[in-house]
């Protein structure tokens, strides 16, 4: 068994050993390991040029990251959270998804960008929230949110022989989590959806931090009587329509969980999908168990209340199959 | 003062200003056309900064602009027919129509845009040099922005990263006192804008951008220096526009006698004047010059007419390196 962080930091050693093109830069990310020690050891290993601890400024170190994957070289750049990547939005709306289509297809950005995401560790409302379907909204770059030890690995990688600019949401619950970890076996593709539990009755959709609950909530279904399909996204752009598409298909109810807030999320999205191409096949209204339309706050038990937790997804279910 | 460069060198410089002029007013004629839409910002007035800084540096050097960048990507060498057509938004502009006046790109002439987020170019530029700094290449990144641009978070960011990483960036802000509208003494606190990047360990000088011939050694020297350092430097070139911001702007901010007033240092007129006096250059070969000018725009004007729209249906092209769908 491995943790989501030691699963990432074996990518980054792979990938820093095969390709002298790849450098790795953030913030603490050398001398420090890493805030979320995923880096441990990797500036030992690779040295200062390689593994390089950049300033406070993720507009401009994020920034360089592009115009060195323009230059040649393969950046693989963490942001600490989402919530600091703000400060670098510009950067990869206005430059790195833009450079291949604005340059008529001269230029391109084979850059990655990491960074954590998510609430659960009472870090309040500057460092716990969910805003991948920001990046998730912007064509001419993909967003992967790997949600198992296997795909936090394998993502990494194919995120990085990608030729476009790929944004990878770590969920901040994960990073501790223990999973088996195939580094030898041939990876799926990171741009389709996985069925992590099948069932017939109601098809859960969820995405990184939201799919362990999700497959909680799925066997307590189970001992109700309820059989829930897990829908892992695995790729938030693009998204796997028909994956989605199938799975509604079969069960013909849908609960979507996301931990972004409800207003204008990627579950609104997919609830559009499935309005638009699946909307004969649905037997029940969908639901949404997102995040409540609060800033993340502090006290333990407020944030639990706030972000989607396993008893609101089973409630979210079984109304759904009940037709209540 | 007798100039000394040769003879052929002071027409070559003659000819690219004269050529960016002839262009860009031939650009505000086919904008009031409305063959060019979209925002148009003319270089008429900067001439000598574009002209003196892109014979200054090497072609393997890197280039990165802002959305007033017409005059470098003609000296670079971007042909004048493509980057009309590009003005056009057709499918045999430098971008392919998929840019327009604001973002010419031409990978074969290293010239990496065109940016029209102010200060967005300069992190970009930061990390062209890293990547020249991590394979060994000697390159220099030469990287223009405007006054409005030291205003911004990328510009002190960017000074200090490239400082801190020691990479071979040349930062060249284009000092027209102008953020747009607002005059430098309304948009900084320092009107000495060099004063600024020693702060970060960068070294600053300044020159006049309306002087060709400065502008072409100060550059020509800064770049060296970077190159031999492999550390950033800073050059402000003081200039003005003569033209309004774009084509939109009314220029309410400004009086009629101060553009007039800074007409009188007209760089392709002082310039064209002192060759003439040192008998450098005839009016002959001056007449020759504008009779090229107008021939090569001519032919820009042409290649754009005959370009063809880039089919609706490959409207996604280039958004990712294959179709998603």
């Amino acid at each position: 068994m491995t943790t989501y962080r030691d699963a990432i930091r074996t990518a980054l050693q792979t990938l820093l050993r095969e390709d002298p093109r790849v450098f790795f830069m953030g913030e603490d990310v050398g001398r420090y390991g890493g805030p979320y020690a995923v880096s441990k050891g990797l500036l030992e290993e690779f040295g200062e040029d390689r593994v390089r601890d950049t300033p406070l400024c993720e507009s401009t170190f994020v920034g360089a990251g592009i115009g060195a994957a323009i230059g040649g070289m393969r950046p693989i750049v963490e942001v600490m959270t989402v919530n600091f990547s703000l400060l670098a939005l510009d950067q990869v709306v206005n430059n790195a998804a833009v450079m291949r289509h604005m340059s008529g297809g001269q230029f391109e950005v084979p850059l990655v960008v990491r960074m954590a995401t998510g609430g659960g560790k009472q870090i309040a409302a500057q460092h716990s929230h969910s805003l991948e379907n920001w990046y998730a909204h912007v064509p001419g770059i993909k967003v992967l949110a790997p949600a198992t030890v296997q795909d936090a690995h394998d993502m990494l990688i194919a995120a990085l022989e990608d030729p476009d600019p790929v944004v990878i949401f770590e969920h901040q619950m994960l990073y501790g989590v223990d999973g088996p970890l195939d580094t030898d076996a041939t990876p799926p593709s990171p741009w389709k959806a996985a069925i992590r539990r099948p069932g017939t009755d109601v098809t859960v959709i969820a995405y990184g931090g939201s799919v362990p609950k999700a497959l909680t909530a799925a066997e307590e279904l189970e001992k109700e009587g309820v059989s829930a399909e897990v829908i892992d996204l695995r790729s938030l752009r693009p998204l796997d329509r028909d994956a989605i598409i199938g799975s509604v298909s079969r069960t013909h109810r849908a609960v979507l969980i996301d931990e972004a807030w409800k207003t204008g999320s990627l579950a609104s999205e997919i609830s559009a999908i499935l309005a638009e191409d699946a909307f004969y096949e649905l037997d029940a209204p969908i639901a949404r168990v997102c995040t409540l339309e609060v800033p993340i706050p502090y006290a333990k038990h407020l944030e639990e209340a706030a972000i989607p937790q396993v008893d609101r997804i089973v409630e979210a279910a079984k109304r759904t199959v009940s037709g209540g | 003062m007798t100039l000394d460069i040769s003879r052929d060198h002071a027409l070559e410089l003659l000819r690219d200003m004269i050529r960016i002029r002839r262009f860009e007013e031939k650009s505000a004629e086919l904008y009031s056309k409305q063959k060019i839409r979209g925002f148009l910002h003319l270089y008429i007035g900067e001439e000598a900064v574009g002209v003196g800084a892109m014979h200054a540096l090497r072609e393997d050097d890197n280039i990165v602009a802002t959305y007033r960048e017409h005059g470098q990507a003609l000296v670079r060498g971007i042909p004048a027919g493509e980057i009309m057509a590009e003005m056009y938004g057709k499918a045999n502009g430098c971008s392919g129509g998929r840019g327009g006046s604001m973002h010419l790109f031409s990978a074969k002439r290293r010239f990496y845009g065109g940016h029209a987020i102010v200060g967005g170019g300069l992190p970009i530029a930061v990390g062209l040099a890293l990547a020249d700094k991590m394979k060994g290449e000697p390159r220099v990144t030469a990287c223009f922005f405007g006054d409005g641009a030291t205003d911004e978070g990328e510009f002190h960011e960017s000074l200090n990263l490239a400082a801190l990483w020691k990479l071979p960036v040349l930062f060249l802000c284009e000092n027209n006192e102008y953020a747009m509208g607002t005059a430098l003494h309304r948009h900084v606190s320092d009107r000495d804008i060099a004063n600024n990047p020693p702060a970060y360990g960068v070294p600053a000088d300044s020159v006049n951008g309306m002087d060709v011939i400065a502008v072409e050694r100060a550059v020509h020297n800064e770049a060296e220096l970077v190159r031999e350092t492999s550390k950033p430097r800073f050059l402000e070139l003081k200039t003005y526009r003569f033209r309004a911001h774009s084509m939109y702007d009314a220029e309410l901010y400004r009086s009629k006698e101060e553009v007039e007033e800074r007409k009188k240092q007209d760089p392709i007129d002082v310039f064209q004047a002192r060759v003439l006096n040192d008998g450098m250059v005839t009016q002959t070969d001056i007449d020759a010059i504008e009779a090229d000018a107008a021939k090569e725009i001519a032919a820009a004007v042409d290649f754009a007419e005959q370009g063809e729209w880039e089919p609706v249906e490959d409207i996604t092209r280039h958004t990712y390196a294959r179709d998603l769908s």
